[in-house]
């Protein structure tokens, strides 16, 4: 039940955002992610973006993975 | 789609797992919370992949599983009552409580909405002023913000029929009773992703401080789970338990401080009731007092004339514990299957029951 899947914003109006799913758009409350800005992708969790994914740390993540083993 | 696919690379998942067998001598039992990872792990197989020392044991993560009998009875209660609109997550409404589920209560004629958020429920109300509109707050710690942000926009809006009766649950808590019942013995936690988004990983620091117990914050997908053990692997073979983040892009160790704030806005903790558990002092949230207008529970009169009935043979409490799998359950895939459940862990979608029905038990 604690389902979040990453969305991408395309744009902001007040509290309420536009975000992209895997190619379809769905509206999202951004009250609990004050600081989310339009290009940031938000973890939505029943129509709430519950946080801003960290990309930096993402690719950070997915760059030791290719890189294990090969060490 | 990005952020997910990344997470799915069988060659680095290999490589995990190489790294998993290589480093895991000692024997290890570990115990994943939340039943977003319990179907993780069974979809991809994860407990097959492991080697034979790892054991992997399922938690009582699923909040739908952990709804007390006697707390459904009230919702359904609430829902007969002469033109109530109730709305709710999907995952609730098949659940059986001692009478009925909520589904056989919309069969006869209660007006019963399935919703994906509490906006939804909000349009609801907004559209039917007449009707009072009770949203039905079940969830862990992801989930009460937005019913707190929901609440707090009802009162921006000033809407005067919405209502939300709060069932909802705390994490650390409960996992704290289980390690104190001595009824298990742990190596290791996986400790949920998207609670910890919220409470932040530092909220399990009394864990290996208390208890010696490694612990990292796993994501959800099958790197995500690999690159969790492979730390708790790393802090069991060092003797150096800690908890760590395998979900950085998601999870810091302070957690989302805006959503802890209007959580602590509108609702103060409480006891909760947990299935097969029983009643946790500070393992709930209720509404507090600035908010009563908003309260299901203080608006209506919610009647229960009979006492609770536990579906009979039904192991989900000792399963929500660790201390049972569903194997050991005599009814499991003969007279309780997902068309014809007996126990909500075989109904919810995240259920262990549900989970091994689909997937197969795995060992361990
Ligand atoms: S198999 Fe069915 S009856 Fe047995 S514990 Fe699971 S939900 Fe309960």
């Amino acid at each position: 039940m604690c389902l979040a899947v990453p969305a991408l914003i395309k744009s902001i109006e007040g509290n309420q955002a536009e975000v992209d799913m895997a190619g379809t758009s769905y509206k999202a409350s951004i009250t609990l992610t004050p600081g989310a800005r339009v290009g940031d992708y938000v973890l939505l969790h029943t129509g709430y973006a519950i946080q801003i994914v960290d990309q930096k740390e993402a690719q950070e993540t997915i760059r030791m993975f290719q890189e294990m083993g090969m060490v | 789609m990005k952020f997910v696919d990344e997470f799915r690379n069988s060659q680095s998942g290999k490589k995990l797992i190489d790294r998993i067998v290589q480093r895991s001598k000692k024997p290890a039992r570990l115990m994943e919370f939340c039943g977003g990872h319990t179907v993780a792990i069974f979809k991809y197989g994860i407990r097959q992949l492991l080697p034979p020392n790892i054991e992997m044991l399922s938690g009582p993560g699923c909040p739908v599983c952990v709804t007390a009998t006697e707390d459904l009875d009230r919702v359904i209660a609430l829902s007969r009552l002469p033109g109530i609109t109730t709305a709710t997550f999907g995952d609730l409404l098949k659940i059986p409580s001692s009478r009925s589920s909520l589904q056989e209560a919309r069969a006869e004629g209660s007006d019963i909405r399935v919703v994906y958020s509490t906006l939804d429920a909000l349009d609801i109300a907004r559209k039917n002023p007449d009707r009072p509109v009770v949203f039905v707050g079940i969830g862990f710690e992801t989930t009460a913000p937005t019913i707190a942000a929901s609440i707090l926009q009802a009162e921006a809006e000033g809407l005067k029929n919405y209502y939300v009766i709060s069932l909802h649950k705390l994490t650390p808590p409960v996992t704290k009773v289980l390690l104190d019942s001595g009824e298990i013995r742990l190596d290791g936690i996986v400790c949920p992703g998207h609670v910890s988004t919220i409470i932040g990983s530092q909220a399990w620091d009394f864990i290996p401080q208390n208890y010696s117990i490694a612990c990292a914050v796993s994501g959800f997908e099958p790197l995500d789970i690999l690159y969790c053990v492979s730390l708790l692997v790393e802090q069991i073979e060092s003797s150096q338990p800690k908890v760590e983040i395998a979900y950085p892009r998601a999870v810091r160790p302070e957690g989302n401080r805006q959503a802890l704030k209007l959580m602590e806005q509108v609702f103060e903790v409480c006891p909760a009731n947990w299935r097969g558990i029983g009643t946790l002092p500070g393992s709930g949230l209720r509404i507090r007092n600035e908010f009563a207008a908003f309260d299901a529970e203080r608006a209506f009169d919610i009647r229960v004339e009979e006492p609770p009935k536990e579906p009979a043979g039904c192991l989900c409490g000792a399963i929500l514990r660790g201390v049972a799998t569903p194997l050991d359950c005599k009814l499991f895939g003969a007279a309780c299957t997902p068309e014809q459940p007996v126990g909500p862990c075989m109904v919810s979608s995240e259920g262990t029951c549900a989970a091994y029905y689909h997937f197969g038990g795995g060992h361990g």
